[in-house]
């Protein structure tokens, strides 16, 4: 008998799933693609630095773009092959815009670097977050965020882990089928994982409208003999997958704004990423591939294990492309973004990519006013008065935004669903808060400009003072040596000329030697002058000649 | 009635004291409307206001010497501020001072002499190099103020605007198309 999630969350809607289509196969490897195209910043934090050469030889799991500063992650070579080229190229984000890529072209060998795991009972923890951040394992629902940061309780006693199967996404099916498959190897990673944070329950989360991947995980919790660890079916409603959202569903705890969830005692992570922190610290072996859905408008849907980097339209038609499909977009039809081209390569946060079509979905209708029905705050799952949120950023009046508590919108996209207007809220949302954000930065910059204009003032005022100082101490010193030796100033005074005497003659004897240098070098290339080349010269030195003349001639009456 | 007199004498005698003691301790050092002005400044210390830096041109506006239209750097957003601040009306930006796209300085290495007229003229210390050594801009630093350019003898110092790339990028303000009248 499963557990029911004994707790709600505010709002949700129930969007039409179409999750059966995709589930009816398992999972299919896909082949390995004519080339690769992985890009360099697959996670959240810093990009990850290139170390590899164009032309080199890459074996499978060799890192090619090295981790840079505390909040970052490995990327590697997902098969055996050569670099063809390290450039900016299309990739998966809303703004359509380039990034820096590494492009292998794949020798089919699929050679594997040398690698072994540890097992982690053994490792101390450092050691095995070391190991995770080199593998690449990042939070694959989708945030991908960099797991060795986040399975780091940072002295907060974490009371439970809550282990992300909801999967509320329309479309989306690679998190069921994962644990459908492969449960056992997920419960290995969420100990390790709770291991890491020492965690005392772990609460597994899943929509009750996916009962085999129920089924399957509770008896791999049998199996497998883990204690403390409790599968909850939780009611399908968009978005129960929201982190917030499922601790407060499994734990009844809300998080509260602005305020991580290990302070309140708990840390969430996705049945995926779990999977591939077992895979990384057992067996040695880097995130390289993850399960993605292919649905849409092709002739298969189904689940396919990707490596990374694999080109969306090489992936897509192993599913069997069909016609009329006008776009591609990476994840849901809630939140999902629609790729610039097909070429763009599979990254750590593709969970699914969708074929769409004009019927499937339709251009928006045009958006009308709002009509303050406050439809948009009763399905808000942040409890959100989105309608107000809509109306400040409308009128760009950021400041009043921010009062509202627009950086707790998790833009789901439940409010846009429900407009009875059709108006593109979360465009609104995200608008704001990208504007907040760019002003936040142009504040930072302003203060460092700041600090060091008023540093560098500070400088030239202490630099002055410091002559002025020395100077003046100098001054004394001459002083005092006139009064103490009166009696030999007049001796001074006649070495002082001696001295002058002897300057003046170092100068001239300098000057003439200068002169005679002058004299002796002779300007270069007038050997062998054709006749023409000494006209010109003679023309030249005539002008010359006559510029000084004038130049005099003008000086003079001024004297 | 003289021992009321007294009364509020001693009342004022106190509180003058108290006042007096409190215009010492108290004392605001600087003025402190200037520091808000040039809290709303953009800090690129490039003189365009015609004043020698951010601070001396808050001071003039402070002291009611200079309009509030002459920062380019701070926008038309900037002006609205500091009208808002001020409590003045809108003032729109007169001619040839408009704002210019972000950009920041570049150093062409191979025509630079090593002269350092441009390091003394950066007004935030964003350039490095030493007499007869290459100079270069530390772009993370560099306001795009521009003073750098005139001292440069071998004019090897060029402004390139920031481009537009993932990790600046912005959401632009959602544009809904015109329904079509029925």
């Amino acid at each position: 008998m499963t557990i029911k999630a004994p707790f709600k969350f505010h709002g949700g809607v129930h969007p039409p799933t179409h999750k059966e289509e995709s589930t009816r196969t398992p999972i299919a490897q896909a082949a390995i693609p004519s080339k690769l195209v992985i890009p360099l910043h697959q996670h959240v934090g810093t990009r990850a630095k290139p170390c590899v050469q164009i032309g080199e030889r890459v074996l499978k799991g060799q890192i090619i773009g090295q981790p840079e500063g505390r909040l970052s992650s490995a990327t590697h070579a997902s098969t055996s092959g050569t670099i063809s080229a390290i450039d900016m190229q299309l990739v998966a984000h809303h703004s359509g815009l380039p990034d820096l890529c590494v492009t292998i072209s794949p020798d089919g060998k699929d050679e594997w670097i040398e690698h072994s795991g540890v097992d982690y009972k053994q490792a101390s923890h450092d050691e095995l977050r070391k190991r995770l951040r080199l593998a690449g394992v990042v939070g694959l629902g989708g945030a991908v965020f960099p797991s060795d940061v986040k399975a780091n309780a940072n002295n907060h006693k974490i009371k439970t882990m809550v282990l992300n199967g909801a999967e509320c996404e329309p479309y989306i099916t690679c998190d069921d089928v994962l644990m459908r498959e492969r449960a056992a190897d997920i419960l290995l990673g969420t100990e390790i994982l709770r291991e890491l944070l020492d965690a005392d329950e772990v609460l597994i989360g899943i929509e009750d409208n996916k009962p085999e991947a129920i089924a399957a995980m509770e008896q791999a919790i049998i199996a497998g003999k883990h204690s403390r660890m409790t599968v909850m079916s939780v009611e399908t409603l968009y978005p129960s997958g929201g982190a917030k959202q499922l601790i407060r569903l499994l734990t009844g705890i809300e998080v509260a704004a602005g305020v991580r969830s290990p302070e309140m005692g708990v840390q969430c992570f996705n049945v995926a990423t779990a999977y591939s922190a077992w895979r990384a610290i057992t067996h040695g072996e880097p995130l390289l591939s993850r399960i993605v859905t292919v649905a849409g408008n092709v002739e298969r849907p189904q689940n396919f294990d990707v490596l990374l980097g694999t080109p969306v339209n090489e992936l897509v038609v192993q599913a069997g492309s069909k016609p009329h499909t006008d776009k591609h977009i990476m994840g849901g039809p809630m939140m999902g973004v629609q790729l610039p081209s097909g070429a763009v390569g599979i990254t750590k946060a593709t969970n699914c990519i969708i074929e769409s079509t004009p019927e499937l979905f339709p251009a928006p209708k045009p958006a009308l006013p709002c009509i303050r029905c406050t439809r948009c705050a009763e399905v808000c799952p942040a409890e959100l008065q989105p309608q107000d949120l809509y109306w400040f950023a409308k009128a760009k009046n950021f400041v009043k935004v921010e009062d509202f508590h627009l950086f707790d919108c998790i833009e789901c996209g439940a409010c846009a669903y429900v407009c009875p207007s059709n108006i593109p809220l979360v465009n609104y949302y995200r608008f704001a808060k990208s504007e907040i954000s760019e002003r936040e930065r142009e504040a930072k910059a302003a203060e460092l400009a700041r600090e060091r204009h008023e540093y560098r003032q500070f400088r030239i005022e202490r630099e002055k003072q410091e002559k002025a100082a020395k100077l003046a101490q100098k001054e004394k010193a001459a002083l005092a040596t006139k009064a103490i030796e009166p009696v030999t100033a007049a001796a001074t005074e006649v070495d002082a000329d001696a001295e002058d005497l002897a300057k003046q003659q170092r100068i001239e004897a300098a000057l003439a030697k200068a002169k005679e240098q002058a004299a002796a070098a002779k300007p270069k290339n007038t050997e062998a002058l054709t006749p023409q080349q000494q006209a010109d010269i003679a023309e030249i030195e005539a002008r010359r000649a006559q510029a000084h003349e004038i130049a005099k001639n003008e000086t003079e009456p001024k004297q | 009635m003289i021992a009321a007199l007294w009364v509020m004498i001693g009342i004022a005698l106190f509180l003058g004291a108290v006042l007096g003691f409190s215009a010492i301790k108290f004392k605001v050092q600087g003025n402190p409307l200037v520091d808000k002005i040039d809290a709303v400044l953009p800090q690129t210390q490039c003189g365009q206001c015609g004043f020698p830096g951010c601070k001396p041109y808050a001071t003039a506006i402070a002291a009611g010497e200079a309009e509030i239209n002459q920062c380019p750097p701070g926008g038309e957003e900037g002006i609205h501020k500091l009208a808002d601040l001020l409590g003045k009306e809108f003032v729109p930006f007169g001619e040839g001072a408009k704002p210019k796209a972000k950009s920041v300085a570049f150093i062409d290495e191979s025509t630079c002499i090593g002269c350092t007229l441009c390091i003394q003229a950066c007004p935030v210390d964003a350039i490095l190099g030493a007499a007869k050594q290459m100079h270069t801009i530390i772009a993370s630093e560099c306001t795009g103020c521009e003073l750098c350019i005139p001292p440069c003898p071998v004019d090897c110092i060029t402004m390139l605007p920031i481009d537009e790339d993932i990790t600046n990028w912005k959401w632009r303000y959602p544009v809904i198309a015109i329904q079509e009248a029925a």
